[in-house]
């Protein structure tokens, strides 16, 4: 051995190391792969060796290769394996690798939960250090559930550099396991204000990240760091603060006031311009936020504006960005004062910085105005010449778009400039904004019909020039989408084409297979449309040669769209080709006539159409969308076991098809349209409605009319037009520049636009400027009615913003999870699961195989008994919390109030009143359904016992209201199928359904009505001292053969707080306590503390060995209790608890013929019996208080006599026979069983209980 | 928050890279090429920012980069974070590195990234900034370089030695010589 370590030592010495590694691979610049691979079979060499060094010098290269992009994610088990040595040098190597290999989502990480914990607790600083730091990068959600536990406990750790990476640490296992964020956020917020900086600092960071999410649930944390930010002088900690406020002051407009102050007086006293800046933005955050209440903030504004002014200046191009990103933040809200810095912004359009330029786009858009927009768009084209073949030209061309079409085209004054920039725009080449530029094009020459002529001319040329676009280096761009709209608009607006047969034949003739698809298809159509047009002229000419060469032309070049590869291009191609064929036909036969009714096929104006119409559609009255169109689908396929539904499923494949799909669709609608319910307008209403919108159509001039109303209106608006059509196009001089003759040059307009104002000027002059007004200067130039209707809505529906979702997070945002109340104070539920007490989760088992055997059945009750059951729990958490929950809520919210009430400048709030019971009817609800979330989420969150506990009265609740209900069918539910159907309910449900006939005996614990479930108020008192009182129930898990479950309530009844519980038994033969796998020999620490008077529950499981004697439990319970005053003493509470045999049987019975079988086979040898005369209680009740208390099943009943049956945890049958007899008024009590010592201990017990008189 | 920090040279080779939001490898390369080629088109004089390539993040997240001598140091960062405080940042990465490695260069960082990536564990965690006082961080890099040199001991003397051969060039034969297994018949020896 000792050899073979010399011998391991030194070859080691030998083996390559990093730099080796790094050496070599610069080496072999040549063959580096070849290399790599070598080494990478060298270090596969390595790991196999039991050397941990060699281990992880192999392991520290492959951390080496991973950064050049070699996955190493097959080493992962030995990266596992250095990361665990007990040397600081392997386990950082280890830790190293697993930090840049590992995720989420690798498998092996459930291996390293154990060792990760060691090293958290370990007493090196740095080892805990190392596994805090690793773990950041690969936690999931696995780990942080396992391990949420030991990195709370490091919160307190005594070393700040612990705390600090602790704190750090817990936002990452928020994000991947949100129920850790409420019990954790106590010690959070301790740590805002730790002596250290440090973690100060860090948990600050953890809160502000939390809050920028969920910026609500941290409001009333704001006095907190209110204090910090006016008392801290860490830079960096500030920086978050202050970005903190940015995302809070939103939702609280009076914090912002009060915020005010303190932000001015750092801006003017700061030095650090990171500081300043982040002042300057949550100023205007605030600014924004309060901007509608409050008038009086120039001041504010001018302070940001002058700073941020001197940032713009400042030679360093960083503070340059920051200042005009913060600058397009106040354009938002106060674009005046931004306005005033235009010269400066249009200064910064020239940097050589392309960062700052598109910065100062951004701000153009706010700069435009009537006057200036022509200036600043021609300036915008500048760059773009210059900016040839980068993403700024796009994004130029976007701005030029977004600038001149903001609000409707609010700010052009003529259309005619701004299609010929349009036009120009087109030649940019290498362009992906064609789409944007097409759909322009469209919207102007609908929205805009003085433009139409105009907007067709340019089109046509545009159609004539085809080559332009599609020319080979045009390839990459999308600018050939400009042919879309200009081919429609050609079509639809043909009558304003001056020679409509160019046109046609550039259409025709241009090389169109080079375009796609939806463009052919465009051309196809629109061809169509303009050879209606001709055609109608012609036959008004009697051309009969026109119509002839006309239709050779189209009937010659049309075989190349039909010959497209686009499937839709095709089929119009040659319906149209059908068309054109068959009228020339007949018109050779001298059939005239036919060109109306082709022209008719395209008659009927387009108009635009609300974004929302679609969905504001009303239903139809009649149609019922939740109705079945077929028949709804049969229960018996759902309830087919799984070989038939693939049978099923085959059978879609072959016959169903269609069927199936339909019901699929309308599953479908079902869901979707049951809330869209309206009340419907009864036939008059429709009708006056109708007539009352006619009407208003009618005198709105912005409407676009149909076809009936267009020609007076075209009318009207060639009277209207006529005086700015008379700025001829032609009479412009043409620029050299200008490529296409007939294009219009928008500079011509510029040029235009500067005679108007000389002449304006000389005008004024002459006026002596008496019109003053600048605004007035408009009415010079041509006016162009634009359509800013919206788009038809369907009649009664309104455009509305609130169609959206609230949240328009995505649903794998893990920071969704996390937006959790915080103010509400801890449930005892919820607490961070405990590694100490994980049990097998049975009766969450039986109660997935009885839904698989009852799915159908079952859902609709399940379902409603599960909403029950929450809102019972609810009740119950609600009973037991409220005055606590409430106490402290408005403690908070007064709190709050209080501190942003306290204002020195009195500014009282507009809407205070109003606003407090927004917030407050708005936190209703949430707290309602988070108590409501917190009653499932519980089940996750608590240790599985009390899951248990939880699901348990869950199923005893559901099966004693299907006992209640009906009677039958519930054998198969307890897991056995059986033929016969005549069924005897187990449990102890059927006691009590017998008994719902009769009086309620007043000692037994039965459901109020609706109330909770009984298990509940079985609970029994067995220890307690003046602080504490301890009560306990006993379950029987059903599925676990020897444990049973110890239900332990315990209310604090002190005034003090009772913490640090450990609960311990004294184990015996008998009965053990399943203390997990933490190898305690004693207690089990209850992770929960006890506010003064709360009340707690706790679950221990025990391993039965013997059942057939009552046994004995002697523990104590220690506790801290922790006086008002800060004194805290230790407290010890001695328990000793008797278990009667009672507890451990079962009251199920597996099967009727069960209790015959066993009484015929002669099993049960031992006898057992007596007779005793209850007091005051009848037969039945006598029977339930059997069933109820010793866990007996009623196995048949015949007037006054009954049978039942219980079996032990171990198997053991018991049977009884009850006989009441009427003379003597005494029952007399049978028992039968195979264990003789159980069945005495039993009649013990039940003769004991039945003699006692009810309460 | 912190998405990724990439070390790389002129020439877009990578010195070091840290992500704290999982991609694989190869998106891991491609977006160090990405950025070099985003980064590395922009003269001296401009400003540190630019929004954040295609590949990594998205609107909310920008690159903040600083260019020293052959070396860019780029943070990919979302809006949570302050662009001239992460601008610090590199600047104290940058003063701890050169303490460290006293006047730090390209080579220091080739053949100790490892060490690098020790250094960066002490200024960011898990995406979020965990130190900014440089004194702080250099004692806490300081203890544990001891921590390890005291595991070295003896036992790391006879590495120690080797390595210091190896930076000597000797030929590569000398450097691939491995012992002969050892005979079996001593193998099988039981002591």
């Amino acid at each position: 051995m000792a050899l073979r370590k010399v011998k391991g030592n030194l070859e080691r010495m030998f083996d390559k190391n990093l730099t080796d590694l790094v050496r070599g691979i610069r080496n072999n610049k040549d063959n580096e792969a070849k290399y790599i691979a070598q080494c990478i079979e060298e270090i596969k060499q390595e790991l196999r060796q039991d050397n941990i060094a060699v281990k992880s010098n192999a392991v520290a290269k492959l951390t080496y290769l991973q950064m050049l992009g070699y996955d190493i994610s097959w080493a992962g088990f030995n990266i596992i394996e250095v990361m665990s040595s007990s040397k600081f040098t392997y386990k950082r190597i280890g830790y190293l690798a697993s930090s840049q290999s590992f995720h989420a989502d690798t498998e092996l990480l459930m291996l390293t939960t154990n060792m990760i914990r060691k090293d958290l607790n370990s007493q090196n600083l740095y080892d805990a250090g190392l596994a805090l730091s690793g773990l950041s990068c690969f936690i999931s959600a696995d780990l942080s559930r396992d391990l949420a536990n030991d990195i709370m406990t490091l919160l307190t750790s005594t070393k700040p550099y612990l705390r600090k990476k602790a704190v750090l640490m817990m936002y990452k296992v928020f994000l991947k396991f949100p129920e850790a964020l409420r019990p954790a956020f106590p010690r959070l917020k301790e740590k805002l204000e730790d002596p250290d900086s440090g973690v100060q600092s860090a948990a600050v960071n953890v809160v502000c990240e939390l809050a920028r999410k969920n910026p609500k649930n941290y409001l009333s944390l704001a006095p907190v760091f209110f204090k910090l930010m006016t008392t801290s002088t860490n830079n960096w900690m500030l920086i978050k603060i202050i970005k903190l406020f940015g995302a809070l002051t939103p939702l609280e407009p009076r914090l912002g006031k009060k915020l005010i102050e303190p932000l001015t007086n750092l801006i003017h006293s700061t030095s650090a311009m990171s500081l300043l800046y982040e002042c300057i933005n949550t100023v205007i955050a605030v600014l924004i936020s309060i901007s509608s209440g409050m008038p009086n903030h120039s001041a504010s504004i001018q302070l940001c504006v002058q700073k941020l002014r001197i940032l713009i200046e400042d030679s360093d191009q960083n503070l340059k960005y920051l200042g005009l990103l913060a600058m397009s933040k106040i354009l938002k809200t106060h674009p005046k004062s931004v306005q005033a810095h235009k010269d400066l912004i249009m200064q910064c359009l020239d940097d050589k910085d392309e960062s700052i330029r598109l910065r100062a786009l951004d701000l153009l858009y706010g700069m435009v105005s009537k006057k200036n927009l022509m200036e600043i768009v021609k300036k915008l084209m500048v760059h773009m010449d210059k900016a040839e073949g980068t993403t700024y030209r796009d994004e130029l061309l976007s701005k030029i778009i977004q600038i001149c079409s903001q609000n409707n085209y609010q700010y052009i004054t003529n259309f005619e400039w701004y299609v010929s920039v349009l036009v120009e725009l087109t030649r940019m080449e290498g362009s992906q904004h064609g789409h944007l530029v097409a759909t322009q094009m469209l919207d102007v020459a609908i929205r805009v019909q003085a433009i139409r002529h105009f907007t067709v001319q340019q089109m046509a040329l545009l159609l004539d020039n085809v080559h332009f676009l599609t020319s080979g280096s045009a390839q990459s761009s999308t600018m050939a989408e400009v042919l879309y709209a200009a081919a429609w608009i050609c079509g639809e607006f043909a009558e304003h084409l001056s020679e409509p047969q160019a046109t046609l034949e550039a259409m025709l003739r241009s090389r169109v297979f080079a375009l796609p698809g939806h463009i052919q298809a465009v051309y196809v159509q629109n061809i169509l449309k303009l050879f209606a047009n001709i055609l109608t002229k012609a036959e008004e000419n009697q051309d009969v040669d026109g119509i002839n060469k006309l239709c050779e032309i189209v009937a010659a070049n049309m075989p190349q769209f039909v010959s497209s590869a686009d499937l839709e291009v095709q089929e119009r191609a040659s319906s149209a080709l059908q068309l054109v064929q068959y009228l020339q036909k007949q018109v050779n036969k001298g059939d005239f006539g036919l060109a109306s009714e082709v022209s008719a096929l395209f008659v009927g104006e387009l108009n635009p159409v609300a974004p929302k119409a679609q969905k504001k559609v009303q239903i139809p009255e009649g149609l019922d969308l939740d109705a079945w169109i077929n028949d709804p689908p049969s229960e018996s396929s759902e309830e087919d076991d799984d070989d038939d539904s693939a049978a099923v499923l085959r059978g879609i494949n072959t016959t169903d098809i269609f069927v199936k799909s339909d019901r699929i669709v309308d599953g479908y609608y079902g869901l979707n349209n049951k809330s869209d319910k309206t009340p419907e307008p009864t036939e008059e209403e429709l009708e006056m409605r109708r007539t009352a919108r006619k009407l208003e159509q009618a005198n709105n001039p912005h409407y676009l009319k149909s076809r009936a109303n267009t020609k007076v209106k075209n009318d009207l608006n060639k009277n209207l037009s006529e005086d700015f059509f008379d700025v001829p196009v032609a009479e412009i001089e043409l620029p050299v520049s200008l490529k296409v003759t007939g294009l219009a040059s928008p500079d011509s307009y510029l040029n235009l636009d500067k005679r108007n104002k000389t002449q304006k000027k000389k005008k004024k002059k002459g006026k002596k400027e008496r019109d003053a007004s600048t605004d007035e200067e408009d009415d010079s130039y041509p006016l162009h009615v634009v359509n800013t209707d919206i788009g038809e809505m369907p009649e009664g529906a309104q455009l509305s913003d609130d169609d959206e979702d609230g949240d328009s997070r995505p649903n794998d945002d893990p920071h969704k999870a996390l937006d959790i109340n915080l103010d509400e104070p801890l449930r005892d539920e919820e607490k961070l699961p405990i590694r100490t007490h994980h049990l097998p989760d049975p009766v969450n088992h039986i109660i997935k195989s009885k839904k698989k055997h009852h799915k159908e059945k079952d859902k609709n009750k399940d379902r409603k008994e599960r909403s029950k059951e929450h809102r019972k729990l609810k009740s119950k958490s609600k009973n037991k919390d409220r005055n606590p929950i409430e106490d402290e809520k408005l403690h908070g919210g007064d709190n709050l109030d209080l501190w942003l009430g306290h204002d020195p400048s009195g500014y009282q709030p507009v809407t205070s009143d109003g606003e407090k019971q927004a917030m407050t009817s708005e936190k209703l609800p949430t707290n309602s359904s988070r108590s409501e979330k917190g009653a499932g989420e519980s089940v996750g969150s608590l240790g599985k016992s009390s899951k248990k506990e939880k699901k348990r009265s869950k199923e005893l609740k559901k099966e004693k209201k299907s006992s209640l209900k009906m009677k039958e069918g519930y054998e198969e539910a307890a897991g056995i199928s059986t033929p016969s159907k005549e069924v005897i309910s187990d449990l102890q449900g059927q006691g009590l359904a017998d008994l719902q006939g009769h009086s309620l005996p007043s000692d037994l614990p039965v459901d109020p009505p609706g109330g909770l479930p009984h298990v509940v108020t079985s609970y029994t008192k067995f220890a307690g001292d003046k602080t504490l009182q301890m009560m306990y129930e006993c379950r029987l898990l059903p599925q676990e053969s020897n444990q049973i479950v110890l239900s332990v309530l315990l209310s604090n009844q002190s005034q003090s707080l009772v913490k640090e519980l450990d609960f311990s038994v004294c184990d015996t033969l008998a009965i053990k306590l399943i203390r997990g796998d933490c190898g305690n020999q004693y207690g089990i620490k209850l992770h929960f503390q006890l506010s003064p008077g709360s009340t707690s529950e706790a679950q221990f499981a025990f391993e039965v060995s013997d059942v057939t004697q009552p046994q004995k439990l002697r523990g104590t319970l220690t506790y801290i209790i922790e006086m008002s005053d800060g004194i805290a003493s230790h407290e010890k509470l001695d328990f000793s608890l008797l278990l009667p045999c009672s507890s451990f049987m079962i009251g199920r019975l597996p099967h009727r013929d069960t209790v015959t079988d066993l009484l015929r086979g002669g099993q049960l040898t031992h006898r057992n019996s007596f007779a005793v005369s209850p007091v005051n209680r009848d037969f039945s009740q006598v029977l339930s208080l059997v069933c109820f208390r010793s866990h007996f099943t009623l196995v048949e009943q015949v007037e006054k006599t009954a049978s039942l049956y219980s079996r032990s945890l171990l198997g053991h049958h018991v049977c009884l026979l009850l006989k009441a007899d009427p003379s003597s008024s005494q029952i007399s009590v049978d028992g039968k069983s195979n264990c003789e010592s159980l069945l005495a201990a039993l009649m013990g017990e039940l003769r004991g209980f039945l003699q006692v008189p009810p309460a | 928050m912190i998405k990724a920090i990439l070390v790389f040279n002129n020439h877009g080779k990578p010195r070091m890279s840290k992500f704290y939001q999982y991609f694989n490898e190869d998106m891991q390369q491609q977006i160090i090429k990405e950025t070099f080629q985003l980064v590395s088109k922009r003269d001296d004089n401009v400003c540190n920012f630019l929004e954040g390539g295609s590949l990594i993040g998205g609107s909310d997240y920008k690159l903040i980069y600083r260019h020293y001598a052959t070396l860019y140091f780029v943070f990919c960062v979302d809006s949570s974070e302050s662009e001239l405080g992460i601008l610090d940042l590199i600047q104290v990465f940058v003063e701890t590195l050169d303490k460290c490695f006293e006047n730090v260069c390209e080579l220091d960082l080739i053949f100790h990234v490892d060490k690098v990536h020790y250094i960066l564990n002490e200024l960011v965690m898990g995406g979020m900034v965990l130190e900014t006082n440089m004194t702080e961080i250099l004692t806490r890099i300081e203890d544990q370089n001891k921590l390890e040199k005291q595991e070295a001991g003896l036992a790391g003397a006879p590495a120690r030695a080797v390595s210091a051969v190896k930076s000597i060039n000797i030929p590569q034969q000398i450097k691939d010589i491995k012992l002969p297994d050892l005979p079996q018949a001593i193998k099988d020896l039981k002591f």
